[in-house]
């Protein structure tokens, strides 16, 4: 009886890890692929092969990325790019501190599992019931994204040389559509719509008056400014209330 | 050069708050106004990136193909596509509509 209890219990848990992989492996393979997307619009860019693969093994945080050579590509200084490139991945930090919670890593091993802490592997582990499921999906999602995303960049920088003008494939719009599809899910309530469409009109209407790089960072601003006024119509409400 | 010192830099930044998120004590950036602002400031940046690379030609504002390839990837988004298939809708459609002279 005793017996008959541990194996069934032994196949649901393996049952879960071959569901929490196989989710695991989905993620890490869709995003993966994208990484052409990266070496593509990198290369497109200007920046030299060695260039765009160093921001992949060594940045590895996509949108990160993309904003980097982005802003290059226009013109920005090394430092509002870098910049920009930085206050995207500050979100990261977010993601460290429930899972740090959530995976208890020993504290050797953190300085290695810090450079997986991104988007896809933060939305697997958060997403699975027990420290063991948490752990196995972290590192499935980590493991598969770190290794195709920096495969396809190499091959999508390669590629971008071979084919030359990569606005002819309407590559240049690769950019912005992934910056789209991380946004998209965001857009939850009125506030993050309030700050979208603020951030989007600060953008576009600093764009032609200020140097490259630096009308992101003022539409940054955007984010305060909208938590403050809405801290404010809160405090009216609850007077007039 | 020029190139390197923005990629150290967005090197050393990414991991520093990668890491710092696994060891600063649990608690310690757990108010609600910094948990809000951090969960917004992506959306503002985002937003402004998606706009800037849609419109933008050097420091004049465009309308070209790239409008058309982001209204594609929106419409994939809105009908739940994966990922790469909303990267690819914007990427065809924008060649497409450049293969056919506009923008």
């Amino acid at each position: 009886m005793t017996d008959r209890t541990v194996l069934e219990d032994a196949d649901i848990g393996a049952k879960t890890d071959r569901a929490v992989v196989r989710d695991a492996l989905g993620v890490g393979v869709a995003v993966g692929l994208s990484g052409f997307a990266f070496g593509v619009t990198s290369a497109g860019g200007g920046l030299t092969l060695l260039q765009t693969c160093a921001l992949s093994l060594l940045v590895f945080t996509g949108a990160s990325q993309f904003a980097l050579v982005g802003a290059l590509a226009a013109g920005g200084s090394p430092f509002t790019a870098a910049a920009g490139a930085f206050f995207l991945g500050v979100r990261n930090a977010f993601y460290g501190l429930r899972l740090s919670q959530l995976l208890a890593l020993p504290r050797a091993v953190r300085p290695f599992a810090a450079q997986w802490v991104i988007d896809e592997t933060a939305a697997v582990a958060l997403a699975q019931p027990t420290r063991r499921t948490a752990r196995l999906g972290f590192v499935v999602t980590g493991l598969s994204l770190y290794v195709l995303w920096n495969l396809t960049t190499l091959l999508g920088a390669l590629g971008a040389e071979a084919i030359g003008d990569t606005d002819a494939w309407g590559l240049d719009a690769a950019g912005p559509a992934v910056f789209l599809a991380l946004l998209a899910p965001m857009l939850k309530t009125g506030t993050e719509r309030a700050v979208a469409g603020l951030a989007v009109l600060l953008g576009l209407g600093l764009l032609p008056v200020l140097p490259a790089g630096v009308p992101v960072l003022l539409a940054a601003l955007a984010a305060p400014a909208v938590l403050w006024a809405d801290g404010r119509r809160r405090v009216g409400q609850g007077e007039t209330r | 050069m020029n190139v390197w010192i923005a990629i150290g830099a967005t090197v050393v930044g990414c991991y520093a708050v990668k890491l710092a998120g696994l060891l600063v004590p649990a608690g310690a950036l757990e108010r609600p106004v910094v948990k809000r602002l951090a969960a917004l400031l992506p959306v503002a940046l985002l937003a402004a990136l998606t706009a800037q690379q849609t419109f933008a030609d050097g420091q004049t504002l465009v309308l070209d193909a790239r409008a058309a390839g982001l209204a594609a990837a929106a419409v994939a988004l809105l009908l739940r596509a994966p990922f790469l298939l909303v990267v690819a809708a914007a990427v065809v459609v924008t060649a497409g509509v450049r293969a056919m002279g506009a923008g």
